[in-house]
């Protein structure tokens, strides 16, 4: 692809090899740490699932018991392995049993080390099997119907009930919808389990559950095979349970993840430590599991001023760029994100906005850009909400994005009506259509205020990266470098679900899921 | 719209405007015009349409037309519908709560605390509960403010400190008593089934067995909140769309000296 924008590639270059380095170098503590969400994650890939008299998830009593005994360090699979071992259950027979006081796993003989891998290997191969054979038929869905191209038309459901979401999701798939996002309920992120069970109740959306993702998973597929194209699913890795989220997502075909590195840190003050270790496993998963990730830049537009911090929106894609790839993610899986933002009222704004994307789209060739429309700014005025989404329309086509949020004329007063979600994607459709090759026909004059703009956004994140390299990423969170957010390094939520991990600690599904599950 | 321009139909309405007896107003003094959409959880077909012509008659419409109508999907449909309002409200004898304070601009504010006051007020603001959107307080408190209208944190004589979002009704009064809030901003943006009401009200509650309400100045905003409903659930005043720092910070200190606070 020929440069639009006469980028200077080799500050590009630059730039990723500082957010390399900035990886690398975070990847370290990275590694030496295991967590509470990241071990009731291995739990549920062992066939561990459903809750006890009072409502709390197995995997939750598992990893509480082995924690209150100091064992966490060791891993879980260590203490599943050894107890399938000494009582000949299964693991779930081991969960039931510990939820029910009759067995404590950490009190049992400890058998040899070498053997418990083997029969642990042996069921987490079943679960990568499981999650492979989702992979697959995702793959012949799309084989058999042929992926949209360009953008997919992205939308929401949020009415709190997941029978409702249903009703919603087939109308806006029926009306053209390509992937589906089911907005968590409010507050989700912040709590240290996942609920079960399929759920009628929820604020500003609705609780991700296992169930939820299986029902909502099958409704689409209906859809998917009445119209012949396939449409996908989107949920959220965020907040305390992201690697659990992602496990769930793996094991019912989910297709798009929302699944940032540093966006629970920033927006949910949760603890740095705990998200940067959480985030790693999380996205090993949605790797291997075929999952497109969205990260989450966009937001820092929301608090951050779009013009002034653009810089900090590409030094972010940057380094999220590292570490998924670091976790095995391919880059054609890779949903970097950024927003349509600029206040209305600035002189040439959609021009700076057009700069930014495309630049983004040049940086990441083969990324499928996350673009989020304008939510800032949206006053309650419907008629004028309507015009800026089709600004935001029109960048998209023009420059090639490919996870296209659909921004909605209510935003500012309601969750999405089905009619509004109607009107906006008669709204892209007209405009994806209308406008359908006009990006390649236009090239940025040299000079001009979107090349200008490109390069000066470029080197500003270069000069950020480089900052960061030096000081360390937590260090750099600390300052308050993105979105304008400071936060402790021991600060706040899920630190203390953190835990070092000793020598011995085993996780079977690191290394099957990063070789592809060939093991 | 066509009845509008090219109707030959007699308008045999007055074209006085008449205060008592008001209506909307579409191209001509009384004509009542109004538009609306919505839609149905049926079939888009004639008796759909049918349906929804009804439906704008019950409203209290005349003439009414269903300009527009689709499928959204096999069993719910789209319409436009325009028509003409036939109730009317007498608009002089409603009477509304406004917030009477003058608003002054930042400097102003600085001045008025200055003088009146004579020390820093400490502001103390945050998205409650379990809404997660800082939007609203952030375009009220943060340094850069919104749109133009620097925020509480420039204020010289103001010490803002923003909690952010997801702050539960508990520690944001701890946190209230710890710093000595002059002030408390609550800021309500995201809420479905009306949880931000009873979460509102949880906080005058917490405040008032604390024995704090009548120490601060407690100030609720958000899209849905208004003056009326946030006196209602026992806050001072309230803060919808297209309010900026300086029109909270303008009541806030104006109440903080008409109750003689210290």
């Amino acid at each position: 692809m020929k440069s639009k924008l006469n980028l200077n590639f080799a500050i590009v270059d630059k730039a990723r090899q500082y957010a390399r380095e900035i990886a690398a170098d975070t990847q370290k503590f990275i590694e030496k740490h295991t967590s509470v969400t990241i071990e009731r994650t291995v739990a549920r890939l062992l066939g561990i699932d459903g809750v006890d008299a009072q409502g709390v998830p197995l995997p939750n009593i598992l990893v509480d018991n082995i924690r209150s005994n100091n064992g966490l360090s060791l891993g879980l699979s260590a203490y599943i392995g050894n107890a399938m071992i000494q009582t000949g259950k299964t693991p779930q027979q081991i969960a039931e049993a510990v939820a029910s006081g009759e067995l404590d796993i950490t009190r049992l003989k400890m058998a040899d080390m070498f053997e418990i891998r083997a029969r642990i290997e042996e069921i987490a191969r079943q679960t990568v099997e499981r999650i492979r054979s989702n992979r697959r038929q995702r793959e012949e869905y799309l084989g058999r119907y042929g992926d949209k191209k360009g953008p997919y038309l992205y939308v929401i459901v949020a009415t709190g009930n997941i029978y409702e979401d249903i009703i919603q999701a087939r109308a806006a798939a029926n009306q053209g919808a390509d992937i589906i996002a089911v907005i968590r309920t409010t507050g989700q992120s912040l709590l240290d389990f996942v609920p079960f069970g399929a759920t009628t109740e929820g604020f500003g959306g609705t609780f991700a559950t296992q169930e939820n993702f299986r029902l909502m998973r099958a409704a689409l597929d209906e859809v998917s095979e009445k119209q012949g194209r396939y449409i996908r699913l989107c949920n959220y890795c965020s907040g305390l349970c992201m690697p659990e989220i992602a496990a769930m997502g793996a094991l019912e075909r989910l297709d798009v993840m929302l699944n940032d590195a540093l966006y629970g840190i920033l927006f949910r003050d949760i603890n740095m430590q705990r998200t940067l270790v959480d985030q790693y496993f999380s996205r090993i998963i949605n790797g291997f599991a075929g999952v497109i990730i969205n990260t989450g830049e966009d937001n820092y537009l929301t608090t951050a001023d779009a013009v002034e911090e653009a810089h900090t929106v590409l030094a972010s894609q940057f380094i999220n760029e590292q570490f998924a790839l670091i976790s095995g993610i391919p880059e054609e899986q890779m949903g970097l994100g950024h927003a349509f933002e600029i206040n209305p009222d600035l002189k040439n704004g959609f021009v700076y906005e057009l700069a930014q994307a495309q630049m983004a789209r040049e940086i990441f060739p083969k990324a499928p850009l996350k673009y989020m429309p304008p939510t800032k700014f949206k006053t309650g005025n419907i008629f004028r909400g309507h015009v800026q989404d089709a600004l935001f329309n029109m960048v998209t086509v023009l420059t090639n994005q490919k996870l296209h949020l659909l921004g909605m004329l209510t935003e500012a007063i309601h969750t999405p009506l089905m009619s509004d979600r109607a009107l906006s994607i008669e709204n892209a459709r007209y405009i994806f259509n209308t406008m359908a090759d006009l990006g390649d026909e236009l090239e940025f004059k040299k000079d001009g205020i979107i090349t200008t703009r490109a390069n000066q956004v470029l080197n500003e994140a270069c000069n950020m990266l480089e900052n960061i390299r030096r000081d360390g990423l937590f260090k750099t969170l600390e300052q308050g470098k993105f979105a304008g957010v400071k936060r402790p390094f021991t600060g706040g939520k899920g630190l203390d679900g953190v835990v070092e991990k000793q020598s011995g600690y085993f996780n079977p599904f690191v290394d099957m899921m990063l070789k592809g599950g060939n093991k | 719209m066509s009845s509008g321009l090219y109707s030959t139909k007699e308008k045999n309405f007055s074209k006085e405007l008449d205060l008592t007896r008001l209506k909307p107003y579409g191209d001509t003094m009384n004509d009542g015009k109004v538009q609306l959409s919505f839609t149905l959880p049926v079939a888009d077909d004639e008796r759909a349409i049918e349906a929804a012509r009804q439906l704008g008659a019950k409203m209290g419409l005349s003439d009414v037309q269903v300009s527009h109508h689709e499928a959204l999907d096999k069993n719910f449909s789209f319409f436009v519908v325009y028509g003409n309002l036939t109730h009317t409200v007498d608009i002089t004898s409603i009477k509304v709560a406004t917030i009477d304070s003058t608003i002054m601009d930042m400097h102003g504010v600085d001045e008025f605390i200055k003088e009146n006051i004579g020390r820093k007020l400490v502001v103390v603001g945050a998205s409650t509960g379990t809404d997660a959107h800082t939007v609203g307080i952030d375009a009220i408190m943060n340094m850069k403010g919104y749109a133009g209208h620097y925020g509480l944190e420039r204020y010289q004589m103001i010490e803002a400190y923003n909690l952010g979002s997801q702050v539960t009704n508990e520690d944001f009064v701890k946190k209230a008593v710890e710093l000595k809030a002059d002030v408390l901003l609550v800021s309500q943006t995201v809420t479905q089934k009306d949880v931000h009401v009873t979460n509102m009200v949880e906080l005058v509650e917490l405040l008032e067995a604390a024995n704090l309400r009548n120490k601060v100045v407690l100030v609720a905003g958000g899209p849905r909140i208004t003056n009326d409903l946030a006196k209602e659930l026992g806050y001072d005043a309230g803060f919808g769309p297209g309010k900026y720092a300086e029109h909270v910070a303008s009541f806030f200190v104006d109440e903080f000296v008409k109750r003689k606070m210290k």
